[in-house]
């Protein structure tokens, strides 16, 4: 297949020590295997998860206990209360994710996690998105990785942080009543739900106007939970695409089937996921080989990403080292070479704002891009390497297992980078002040890299 | 560490041959600045019909019942330009620069691709090859080209990605925003930096940015030299656009090279609770108003040689949605700034709002394609011969007799 280092490139959020010694003992294929079916955390980050207040709350009683109180606005210390309860999700969603990056053994699960929170992309910081996001990630994305596309879109199209980011739960026949108090069309997910989620630009305003028709009514109830409001929703008859849908919750959901099992769709996804596993302008054979699969497994994801895997052009791009780490996954792999027991996400959170890729905080629908003409430019590398010396001369205070203001001891991160990292840069690392060593390999040119 | 501190160490660290020349010979230099350009994109849409209001169209009210803005004189109302459109009032500290003559609008204007996809739009906006997805250079590249602006730190994008734009052969500079910016960084140390000096100097990919990353930091410490000496003025000291604005200005006092910035701002896209004279857009258009002025401030004399564009990748519904906002339209208005304009007034193809006139009776047509826009600063203001501007705009023929007062 290809070399465990290339794996690990490719397929995790980084090398960490000992990593190599493991894949190599497991094999290569069937650790591809495995974490195609991840199981669950390991006892301990299970344990860290299971401490964070919010984990795991689902999204009304989300609401009950952070949401907005009535009289807030004239109450100052009731607006700085929510203000603090909505900090205190961040921190709880952004942590989750971040331990589970660094720790959790699923490498690939964490990878599609990033990949498709992207593709559906909501934003934290809109409004109420803030109460639903960890919860939109936890269910709505992580189960169905590896699933089938149609059920992952339907589980984000139902999901109230994707209605409310998207406005969709405004979305209502003008003449309804009931709820809200200006019920009307509103056309921003009919026309995202095509252009990003699904088949891409293949479609004209008749289809959004179709689409935002047939969408009416797919909504939030008091509890802000989903709900499908038939007295708000618009009943005739809709085309879109050259395909015609009745009106009814049934319609909708076939309408979104429709759009998961379109060939446009395994085209879109099909060249997204390729351009963010294997090359920024992905080989057409790989994408088309990827699509052809996708059409014939009904969109099973699973199948999708082992065709992508196996595919020669996998293997040809990873012995190249040509995929740039975006600001996230720099930061991972940062963290992850360093063997260390992360404890304080905190100072993170202002990192991944100054390189330019705030968790949770991409504002327009279409995600993050992941490519080096977006990422690479002379301002964006100073703020790497900066980061690769705060965190190699133990300045940010992150981890529970090392003291704060030593450096990091850099035979782990040796260990870890050594299959990856140029001789010269080695020897460059050695020679460099003692303060100085494990930094230079952090921020050396191949790490920029995977 | 202070910034003087901070400065000697940058000083030390980049050698003689990178340092600025004496604060006297900057000011010799200063005259020979040539013109810039600064354009200012609002990324998801802003609606221009209620910031560049047609007041005197009883259709407006009728389109708009809660998302109007007021007439002029009412409360949160429009401040008049022309008797028959007028400013959105967030937007008052740009008055002053419109009586002056130094602001304009072409209203109507935009690109002829009639797709409301965001994205798609924004990248033909960028590109400013509508039609062509696959260009893959952005028009102010291709101008830097054009201008003969060969340093990475003659063109500057201000954030921390580097936009479609920006993009392309010449090289390009970005700039942290915020009060980051201002923060001494561990590469400002110079055992830090030899050491990376070492593994990245030589290297096959990363080499060049490497090398132009420490000639912007440096340009940026003697930037950030020059925002020291104004702060005892009153300069702001903070985040948001309008500190990012000033920080420019003193940049591009500093550095006479530096004749192209770049910037955007996000959160125009509003689909709910759009608001009128106050409200959503209301609070988005005050800082860029407020910036904007502050930084024609900021600029002093440097003004008179400066153009501001401000765009979008398309206008927003003439009508007003179901929920209090606006959905995708089609043209929109483009703001032109600058010292030496033809401005306080409103340029372009104006037809009304009736619905025979609306694009799909439902937004505004474009009358004004925005490569003319381009075109025109291009030639009148930055001098860019004809020969060079077709390598800019490519297959475009400018045709500009509407604009012609705006670079008498």
């Amino acid at each position: 297949m290809f070399s465990p280092e290339q794996a690990i490139d490719r397929l995790t959020l980084g090398a960490a020590p000992e990593a190599f010694q493991r894949m190599q003992a497991t094999g290569v294929g069937p650790w591809v295997e495995q974490q195609l079916d991840p199981g669950a955390e390991p006892a301990t980050l299970a344990q860290r998860l299971s401490e964070l207040p919010s984990f795991g709350l689902d999204p009304a009683s989300a609401f009950d206990r952070y949401g907005p109180k009535p009289g807030m606005r004239q109450d100052p210390s009731a607006r700085m209360a929510y203000r603090k309860g909505l900090h205190g999700l961040y921190l709880d969603a952004a942590s989750a994710r971040m331990l589970r990056g660094v720790h959790s053994p699923w490498q690939l699960r964490e990878l599609m996690t990033d990949f498709w929170f992207n593709h559906f992309n909501v934003f934290f910081h809109k409004g109420l998105c803030a109460l639903w996001t960890g919860d939109y990630e936890q269910t709505a994305l992580r189960p169905h990785l590896f699933g089938r596309f149609e059920d992952l879109l339907l589980a984000t199209a139902r999901h109230p942080a994707m209605l409310f980011y998207l406005d969709n739960w405004r979305n209502a026949v003008p003449t309804s009543r009931g709820g809200h108090d200006h019920a009307g069309f509103n056309e921003n997910y009919g026309r995202e739900v095509m252009e990003l989620h699904t088949i891409g630009l293949h479609y004209s305003q008749a289809d959004v106007i179709g689409a935002t028709r047939l969408l009416t009514g797919w909504g939030l109830n008091r509890r802000r939970a989903f709900h499908f409001a038939s007295r708000r929703h618009d009943f005739s008859l809709q085309t879109i695409r050259g395909k015609r849908f009745a009106g009814g919750e049934g319609a909708i959901i076939d309408f979104l089937r429709f759009l998961a099992r379109h060939p446009d769709t395994a085209r879109h996804i099909s060249f997204e996921m390729a351009q963010y596993f294997v090359a920024d302008v992905p080989p057409p054979d790989l994408v088309t080989h990827m699509a052809a699969r996708y059409n014939d497994t009904e969109g099973d994801l699973k199948a999708v990403t082992l065709a992508m895997i196996e595919h020669p052009a996998f293997a040809r791009s990873a012995a190249q080292r040509n995929k740039f780490r975006t600001p996230y996954r720099y930061t991972l792999a940062l963290l992850r070479a360093t063997g260390c027991e992360l404890d304080n996400i905190k100072p993170l959170i202002g990192t991944l704002h100054r390189l330019g890729q705030p968790l949770y905080g991409c504002v327009p629908p279409n995600g993050w891009a992941n490519t080096q003409a977006e990422w690479l430019s002379p301002d964006a590398l100073t703020h790497r390497l900066n980061l690769a010396v705060t965190i190699g001369a133990g300045w940010m205070k992150l981890f529970a297992d090392q003291p704060h203001g030593h450096a990091l001891p850099l035979v782990p991160v040796l260990e870890a980078l050594q299959h990856t990292t140029l001789h010269s840069v080695l020897a460059s690392a050695r020679s460099a002040p003692p303060a100085m060593q494990t930094a230079v390999l952090l921020g050396s040119p191949q790490m920029q890299y995977c | 560490m202070d910034r003087r501190t901070l400065l000697k160490l940058g000083a030390n660290v980049l050698g003689m041959s990178l340092l600025p020349l004496g604060g006297a010979a900057w000011g010799a230099r200063l005259e020979q600045a040539g013109p810039r350009l600064v354009v200012v994109f609002l990324r998801g849409a802003v609606d221009g019909l209620n910031v560049v209001v047609p007041y005197a169209d009883d259709l407006y009210y009728e389109y708009r019942p809660t998302i109007a803005v007021a007439k002029p004189g009412s409360a949160n109302g429009l401040i008049d330009l022309d008797g028959h459109f007028g400013l959105h009032p967030a937007l008052a500290a740009l008055q002053p620069l419109w009586k002056t003559g130094q602001l304009a609008f072409i209203h109507a204007c935009g690109s002829p691709d009639p797709d409301r996809s965001h994205f798609e739009a924004q990248a033909y906006m960028e590109t400013a090859m509508p039609g062509i997805p696959s260009t893959t250079s952005g028009w102010m590249n291709r101008l830097a080209t054009a201008m003969q602006l060969h340093q990475a730190a003659d063109v500057v994008a201000f954030g921390a990605t580097t936009p479609l734009i920006v993009r392309g052969p010449a090289p390009v500079a970005t700039f942290p925003t915020g009060r980051a910016a201002t923060h001494p960084e561990a590469m400002d140390r110079g055992r830090v930096q030899e050491a990376f000096d070492r593994i990245y100097l030589n290297d096959s990919r990363l080499g060049g940015t490497y090398r132009e990353a420490l000639q912007t930091r440096s340009t940026l410490l003697r930037a950030l030299d020059a925002d020291m000496s104004a702060s005892a003025q009153g300069a702001p000291d903070s985040s948001g656009f309008p500190a990012d604005a000033v920080r420019a200005a003193r940049m591009m006092t500093a550095d006479p090279k530096l004749r192209l910035v770049f910037f955007q701002l996000g959160g125009w896209d509003t689909h709910v609770s759009e608001g009128a004279g106050t409200g959503q857009l209301a609070n988005h258009l005050k800082p860029l108003g407020d910036g904007l002025a502050a930084f024609t401030a900021a600029l002093g004399p440097q003004w008179r040689n400066t153009v501001v564009m401000v765009v979008s990748e398309f206008g927003r519904t003439a009508r007003e949605n179901g929920n209090r906002g606006t959905d995708h339209g089609h043209g929109n208005a483009h703001w032109v700034l600058g010292g030496a304009i033809g401005g306080g007034h409103i340029y372009g193809d104006w037809r009304g709002l009736s619905e025979s006139e609306l694009h799909q009776n439902r937004d505004l047509p474009v009358t004004t394609d925005f490569r003319s826009v381009i075109a025109l600063i291009a030639q009148r203001h930055l001098n860019v011969d004809s020969a060079a501007l077709r390598a800019v705009l490519a297959d475009y023929a400018p045709g500009t007799a509407s604009l012609d007062r705006l670079f008498a």
